[in-house]
């Protein structure tokens, strides 16, 4: 596509002119090539996971409105009677209707919804999970850093060691848990945990090394010693990207702890699995309901208090670290 | 150095206040914080009965199980009888149909397994002898059961009738009248390649290499090359066709999954930024609209779509397309509310439709961070994908939860995690040196 190239251009002009030309239909046939090759991969994959599929898209597209039709429950309370385990007037002595079956009462007469019970679990697996990472995290990261270790082994060992925790599959662990505990929310609790000490363990060593070192001169200046400096010097400066960090990672952990649920780790995540797989409408609009406003209050949370904590910077990646 | 005089010090408090003499709840907040978590994992060590469940549980179980992630063990059998010891292999053995071990030496009526390094039993009719280093134990069998003779060594144990002794990593055995039954193990993955009933079977690479170049056809329908291949792919105890087919589902579903949510993010986010589309109204829905899928979570996408498209990678696919169209939604808003906006003004300035403004003053500013961005989640969604895989949504996930549930097939286990961590690994790379060259090396 090389167009004429102007006649009252000066000689070198000329020169010029071709040379960027030549450069632009480089480029352009890169550009070519790559979007011939993307399109190329995209309609193979495409075509696999449509291949390897139990159902095939186009066959089953009518039967996803079906589906999607059918979680509509039979009046507008249903969703709530679920919700609160209140008796439901459709009782036939089937499970698809016996709400009040799974409350859990607390003293007397007072009880508390099944869902928002099992809801609580998944949170409090997601807090303590994200609370021992912290706690194991933050002895780690300060072997991790340059600039307060400066034996390259120890270094060596701390990093690849969290790097191990973060990358092995949670799934594994808390699968091997599983054999050892038996099922239930104890391995979802260790799988959860200890990714989170590997994925919190490398962002607190960076925000260390991007520390202020100034603080750190003036202790060593009157003779403190390495657990003095740490602690007098740095923690104070680190500590709020510390908190901001642990928060993100708090929203991140009670998806993670919902899926871990939904395998065999109890929970929300294993009702709604159950609710899905047997059709029962009501009791899965209640969950999804339930895990969206408990999704989204931890997140304006989370994001409100990361605010105070740090302002704006804690933001850059809306919020998705692995 | 000069110590500080007490006026000074009466100073220095006079003017910082703040700092020495703060507030009695700002004094005692790191206390409260701290008494706050105590109690919080107390309580939820009462929620979950934490001690009870780590006290019931099965420890040294873990031992073993670890063990099976890189070892395998050989059983077999050996009866006594005064004529002759009969040497037993269960069928489906790791050794074939017609197992010859080393380790394994029978001499007349007498026989030897050996368990490495001046570890052995000697085994004939009336007694055994087992060795372990300078210690050693005679055990003589009697009617009644097997009765070991002199003190019991630490690696021994008697229980009812019957002894077992332990080699550790190397295996062990239990001397029962009539018989004793030996577990020998090993190190590494026995028959990775060829499983027993392959013509390939125990034979070394290079006469692997030579019957597939130049040997005779060992069946007559396919050439040597297709056979080695095909016993591979259909190797009965790896299943190695399966598992990278279910990796690949797993690496297609986390890429068709990202390129498809920021295909389609991208154009939404224009109308999301509020300083690209001016009305409030169009603003506000399509933010709702990416913090709705952003916030139902993965996990209800893909159970939704395994019960829509039946359980496979379509399934992950519209999970993962779904909840990212939502958050790089966000994150591509976001980008294109804090741009600029100077490129767009030049723009604008000479006369360019409202199209090319944004072509030309916008999309070049934004694109490699959007790449970027899009190249961050497709890392992150290689993990998320095996895990969502689990609940049947396609992929490696749930092949890898089978095989635990199993608690005999950690070799397997390991196996897949390996594959993973190494999917992972490049990608990551892959991602890396991509990014690093978008942005340049300071800013990802």
């Amino acid at each position: 596509m090389s167009r004429a190239i102007s006649t009252e251009l000066s000689l070198d002009g000329i020169q010029i002119e071709r040379h960027w030309q030549e450069l632009a239909g480089r480029r352009r046939a890169y550009s070519w090539l790559i979007s011939i090759c993307l399109l190329a991969t995209v309609a193979g994959s495409l075509w696999f996971a449509n291949e390897s599929n139990a159902g095939k898209f186009f066959d089953r597209l009518p039967h996803f409105f079906d589906f999607a039709g059918d979680l509509i429950p039979r009046d507008g309370w249903e969703v709530w009677r679920a919700l609160f385990d209140l008796p439901s007037p459709y009782f036939d002595g089937s499970l698809k209707y016996d709400y009040p079956e799974g409350r859990v009462y607390l003293f007397g007469g007072f009880y508390v919804p099944e869902y928002f019970y099992k809801m609580l679990e998944t949170l409090n697996i997601a807090i303590l999970s994200t609370l021992v990472g912290f706690i194991f995290g933050f002895l780690l990261c300060f072997l991790a850093a340059r600039n307060l270790v400066k034996n390259r082994l120890i270094r060596w060992v701390v990093r690849r060691y969290m790097e191990i925790l973060r990358a092995f599959p949670e799934i594994v662990i808390a699968g091997f848990f599983a054999a050892i505990l038996s099922l239930g929310p104890i391995p979802a609790m260790f799988a959860v945990g200890i990714h989170t000490i590997g994925a919190l363990g490398k962002l607190f060593f960076e925000v260390v090394e991007n520390a202020d070192m100034k603080a750190d001169e003036g202790l060593r200046a009157v003779g403190a010693n390495w657990f003095e400096r740490v602690g007098f010097g740095i923690v104070p400066q680190v500590m709020p990207n510390f908190m901001s960090y642990a928060l993100l990672r708090l929203e991140i952990n009670v998806r993670a702890s919902t899926i871990i649920g939904a395998v065999g780790g109890g929970g929300i995540g294993e009702e709604l699995r159950l609710s899905i797989g047997r059709g029962h409408q009501a009791k899965t609009l209640a969950i999804v309901l339930l895990l969206l406003a408990t999704i989204i209050a931890v997140d304006q949370f989370s994001a409100w208090l990361r605010r105070r904590l740090v302002g704006n910077q804690a933001f850059a990646f809306g919020g998705k670290l692995s | 150095m000069n110590a500080i005089s007490s006026a000074a010090i009466a100073d220095f408090e006079s003017r910082y206040p703040a700092v020495f003499n703060p507030p009695i709840w700002k004094r005692f907040m790191p206390l409260m914080i701290g008494g706050g978590i105590i109690f919080y994992m107390l309580y939820c060590w009462w929620f979950f009965s934490i001690g009870t469940v780590l006290a019931s549980g099965q420890w040294q179980r873990a031992e073993l199980y670890a063990r099976d992630w890189v070892s395998y063990a050989i059983r077999t059998t050996i009866r006594m009888s005064p004529t002759a010891m009969t040497v037993s292999y269960p069928r489906f053995s790791e050794l074939g149909d017609n197992p010859k071990p080393d380790w394994m030496v029978q001499a007349g009526n007498n026989v030897t397994v050996l368990f490495g390094s001046g570890k052995s039993l000697d085994i004939n009719d009336q007694r055994v002898i087992a060795t372990r280093g300078d210690e050693s134990l005679t055990v003589l069998i009697e009617a009644d059961g097997a009765k070991p003779q002199g003190t019991m060594p630490k690696w021994a144990t008697l229980k009812e009738d019957q002894v077992t002794v332990d080699f550790g990593f190397a295996g062990q055995a239990d001397i029962i009248p009539e018989r004793v039954v030996v577990s020998r193990r090993f190190l590494g993955w026995a028959n990775f390649v060829f499983d027993t009933s392959s013509p390939f079977w125990n034979r070394s690479f290079g006469e692997v290499a030579s019957l597939i170049i130049s040997g005779e056809r060992i069946k007559p329908e396919m050439s040597n090359a297709a056979l080695a291949f095909n016993n591979i792919w259909y190797n009965s105890s790896w299943q190695h066709g399966d598992v990278w087919t279910k990796l690949m589902q797993t690496i297609v579903m986390a890429f068709i999954g990202t390129l498809l949510a920021s295909l389609v993010a991208f154009p939404l986010a224009f109308i999301a930024a509020r300083n690209i589309m001016p009305n409030f109204f169009a603003n506000q829905v399509t933010k709702r609209f990416f913090d709705f899928l952003r916030s139902v979570d993965m996990l209800i996408w893909a159970l939704f779509f395994t019960r829509a498209f039946g359980p496979g990678p379509l399934a992950g696919i519209s999970a993962i397309f779904f909840t990212d169209t939502g958050t790089l939604g966000k994150v591509y808003s976001e980008t294109l509310e804090n741009i600029d906006d100077k490129q767009r003004e030049g723009v604008k300035s000479v006369g360019a439709s409202p199209m090319n403004v944004q072509r030309y003053g916008v999309v070049p500013q934004v694109l490699p961070v959007f790449a970027s961005q899009a190249l961050y989640f497709w890392e992150s969604n290689t993990r998320s994908a095996t895990i969502i895989g689990a609940v049947g949504a396609g992929g490696i996930g749930l092949k890898l939860w089978e095989a635990m549930r199993t608690n005999t097939n950690w070799h397997n286990v390991a196996y897949m995690v390996v594959l993973i961590l190494a999917v992972i690994f490049i990608f990551d790379s892959i991602s890396n040196a991509l990014r690093s060259r978008l942005m340049g090396k300071q800013q990802h």
